[in-house]
């Protein structure tokens, strides 16, 4: 995008007010602009960003800013937390029946993705849940979304109930309720024709289709490219549906998606799903922490450091840092660093929390495929070799590289890192001596070496 | 003079029966507009910085964006200043002409198809998933051949269930050819049998449909770079038009999306549609202001007649101005 990114903008600001230990009037203001801003820019609505920052602005005045955090990072936090917050929370899981099907309502404007979603969720609820699931065809209107949801349905083998383009969503809706109870289905998933929000007739039939079928779950499709008006849209229907919940669409773009938040503000209803790509298996369960990163448009370094302490196993961490600073540095200990990076999640992930340069696509594929092969030739040596790598002669290459389906050179290019590594770990002897620590130790410590 | 009047006055010489069309399929849209900025200027007899950010959500909440936003504003205060006006409703007008001229001084403004003058004319309609791109196509092959043009459909969305199915419904009910492939096949050979075959039928206007696309998705923007080589070596020089369909919903990524798509197939207009909804499109000026690509259709409501050529005193006359 062409912005500056969030992040860039901040952090210049930042340098500004470096080392005042309290959060005041005057040292967020410019921050809270940007942040404004960028809120703005993901199509938060109007009213709500005004809400949202003084909010923010009124929990952060005179808060002590944290030891490690400079006053930057000190209200990014609390702006992401206070995203987290609103974003989060309800009910935001479907409650199943247990006696009999679940009826599922899928409404929303007119290109936002229900029937998509439609075979999505039937796919979710089919494969990980083990469900029988039934779609009702109810969009007559739009020429061939029968067709098309015929076509999704069948390729996740899923029945679809339809009666042609001829008769009333309201009698489809009724039969197929009827049908989902006759033949056991655990969930009936209703498709409906989209509209343009205020259109009555539309949403005459909308509520007709609820009266007659009475749902259990209502859920509203909104689009991550919406604009300001998502927000009155979603209300319109919220106003006649009560709907229980929503599905983010299209979150596979670079949209920034602030209607999401918008939405859950004025409504309070629920966020369930979000659609990430467009594959049948593309649905996701909402991440509201994901959301508010994304929504900032900024790599949260906050979540990454608390990432970071979690996922790392303390012990490990710390069994490999000793080896290391011992100038014992084996390639049981360079597997398991990499396996601790892994945890953290992608390779541009890491990057892109951390602040870093951007990688393309094909970077980061060529930088992970590498840290396989690492590991599936460390995994083909015995024990006896990966605590000494010494002993690695020709004939143990060889067997190595058969073991594990690569070349000799490749098993050379490895323990070739290893001997890197190991030079890396007899420096950190000396900064031993000298009783202090190396930044970077832990987890990134191998990752350097492999890239 | 009131800001309706000044516009009724304004407008008093465009043919009434376009106006008429703008001013009921924006009704909806003009709801929080026009009131807000008629409301504002009821409230506010001199004006004041609270006055100003008003302004400033009612252009923000019409998603024009941020930054174009900020500009207009800007403009508008330093002119204001500069000639000492403190009237609500004359700052209101300064705002009206600022966003006509901001999008005038744009470049050009065409807006009917350009027809070559030897052979079929090719237009390639490109645009996200969702945003009625298949009808829009059905409204503008509807248009020209009212006006005497025969069209040829292209179904070059081969991956979206369903697409090649609408897209052969509406070329049964205009009584039109449409060439086709296999779902999921390849589109560019879908695109390479249209282009033969109208050359071979020597049509005027060749339509041809893409399917939706996320501008993230590199390998379906290579795609669409392929298929328009592809139509480039069968008609030189083809396809002459491309655009961009915009739904009014989209907010700001409506920019980057027309900058993505710009980059791989020059885009020659863009048009919005579902106007008839609540939002107010403001999307429009912002792509315009950041890439000068004129809008060249306007879709108002769900009828065939309901896509009109974009004109911008009536999209502005009926986001303010009640019929």
């Amino acid at each position: 995008m062409a912005f500056e990114n969030l992040t860039e903008k901040i952090s210049r600001i930042f340098k500004k007010i470096r080392g005042q230990a309290r959060l005041t009037e005057s040292n967020m203001d410019e921050m809270l602009k940007e942040i404004r801003v960028a809120l703005l820019e993901a199509d938060v609505n109007y009213k709500v960003v005004k809400e949202f920052i003084n909010n923010v602005k009124e929990k952060s005045l005179g808060q002590d800013v944290l030891t490690k955090l400079n006053p930057g990072q000190m209200i990014t936090k609390i702006v992401h937390d206070e995203l987290e917050d609103l974003l989060g929370g309800g009910e935001n899981e479907i409650k199943y029946q247990n006696n009999r099907p679940t009826v599922i309502l899928l409404v929303g404007l007119q290109g936002s993705g229900k029937t998509t979603s439609a075979g999505k969720l039937a796919y979710l609820m089919k494969n990980k849940l083990h469900k029988k699931v039934l779609i009702a065809a109810g969009d007559v209107y739009r020429p061939a979304a029968v067709d098309q949801l015929q076509q999704i349905a069948k390729s996740i083998d899923v029945p679809v109930f339809s009666k042609g383009t001829n008769v009333s969503p309201v009698l489809i809706a009724k039969e197929a309720k009827e049908m989902a109870f006759n033949d056991h289905y655990d969930v009936l998933i209703i498709d409906t024709a989209g509209r343009i929000a205020i259109d009555e007739p539309l949403m005459k039939e909308l509520d007709e289709i609820k009266k007659e079928v009475n749902p259990d779950e209502i859920l509203l499709l909104v689009d991550a490219m919406s604009g300001q008006d998502a927000v009155n849209v979603a209300k319109s229907f919220n106003d006649l549906l009560s709907l229980t919940g929503i599905i983010m669409s299209k979150l596979d773009g670079d949209a920034r998606g602030g209607a999401a938040l918008s939405i859950r503000h004025m409504t309070g209803v629920p966020i369930k799903f979000s659609g990430v790509g467009e594959k049948v298996s593309d649905l996701d369960v909402f991440h509201a922490d994901r959301m508010a990163d994304r929504i900032l448009g900024m790599g949260d370094v906050m979540t990454l450091v608390e990432k970071v302490q979690d996922e790392i196993d303390e012990k490990e961490a710390k069994k490999a840092a000793n080896k290391m600073m011992s100038g014992k540095f084996d390639l049981n200990d360079l597997l398991s660093q990499m396996k601790q990076t892994k945890k953290l999640g992608s390779l541009s992930g890491i990057l892109a929390a951390l602040g870093g340069p951007k990688i393309t696509p094909e970077q980061e594929a060529a930088a992970e495929r590498e840290m396989k092969n690492v590991e599936t030739i460390i995994n083909s040596m015995t024990p006896e070799e990966r605590s000494n790598p010494d002993i690695l002669k020709y004939s143990r290459k060889i067997r190595i590289a058969n073991g594990s389906g690569k070349q000799v050179s490749d098993v050379n290019r490895v323990l070739k890192k290893y001997e890197q590594m190991k030079e890396m770990s007899k420096r950190m002897e000396s900064y031993k001596k000298s009783g202090k620590l190396p930044p970077g130790l832990g987890g990134f410590g191998g990752m350097g070496g492999f890239r | 003079m009131g800001l309706i009047s000044f516009l009724k006055d304004k407008f008093s010489k465009k043919k009434t029966e376009d106006i008429d069309a703008y001013s009921e399929g924006m009704s909806k849209s003009r709801q929080n507009f026009s009131n807000k900025l008629n409301s504002l200027s009821k409230k506010y007899h001199k004006v004041n910085q609270d006055y100003f950010e008003e302004l400033e959500e009612i252009l923000i909440e019409s998603d024009v964006g941020v930054k174009l936003t900020l500009k207009i504003i800007d403009e508008v205060l330093e002119e204001s200043k500069k000639k000492h006006i403190t009237d609500a409703e004359e700052i209101n007008e300064i705002l009206i002409n600022h966003m006509f001229s901001g999008y005038m001084e744009k470049g050009e403004t065409a807006t009917d198809v350009r027809f070559v003058n030897n052979g079929p004319t090719v237009l390639l309609v490109v645009g996200v998933n969702g945003v009625g791109k298949t009808t829009t196509i059905a409204k503008l092959a509807n248009r020209y051949l009212k006006q005497g043009k025969s069209v040829l459909l292209v179904a070059g969305d081969t991956f979206r269930a369903g697409a090649t199915e609408q897209l052969q419904i509406w070329a049964d009910r205009l009584g039109i050819n449409i060439v086709k492939g296999d779902y999921n096949s390849d589109p560019s050979s879908v695109a390479y049998d249209g282009m033969i075959k109208a050359k071979k039928d020597n049509v005027d206007l060749v339509i041809v449909d893409v399917a939706g696309r996320l501008q993230t998705k590199q390998y379906l923007m290579d795609e669409l770079s392929k298929m328009k080589r592809v139509i480039g070596k069968v008609i030189p020089e083809a396809p002459h038009e491309t655009f961009l369909i915009i739904d009014a919903t989209t907010g700001q990524n409506g920019v980057v999306q027309a900058k993505a798509f710009a980059e791989v197939t020059s885009l020659t207009g863009v048009v919005i549609t579902k106007m008839d909804g609540t939002s107010k499109g403001g999307i429009i000026l912002a792509i315009r202001d950041e890439l000068g690509v004129p809008v060249r259709f306007i879709g108002l409501g769900e009828k065939m007649e309901d896509l009109k050529e974009f004109d911008l005193d009536s999209y502005i006359y009926g986001l303010c101005v009640e019929k």
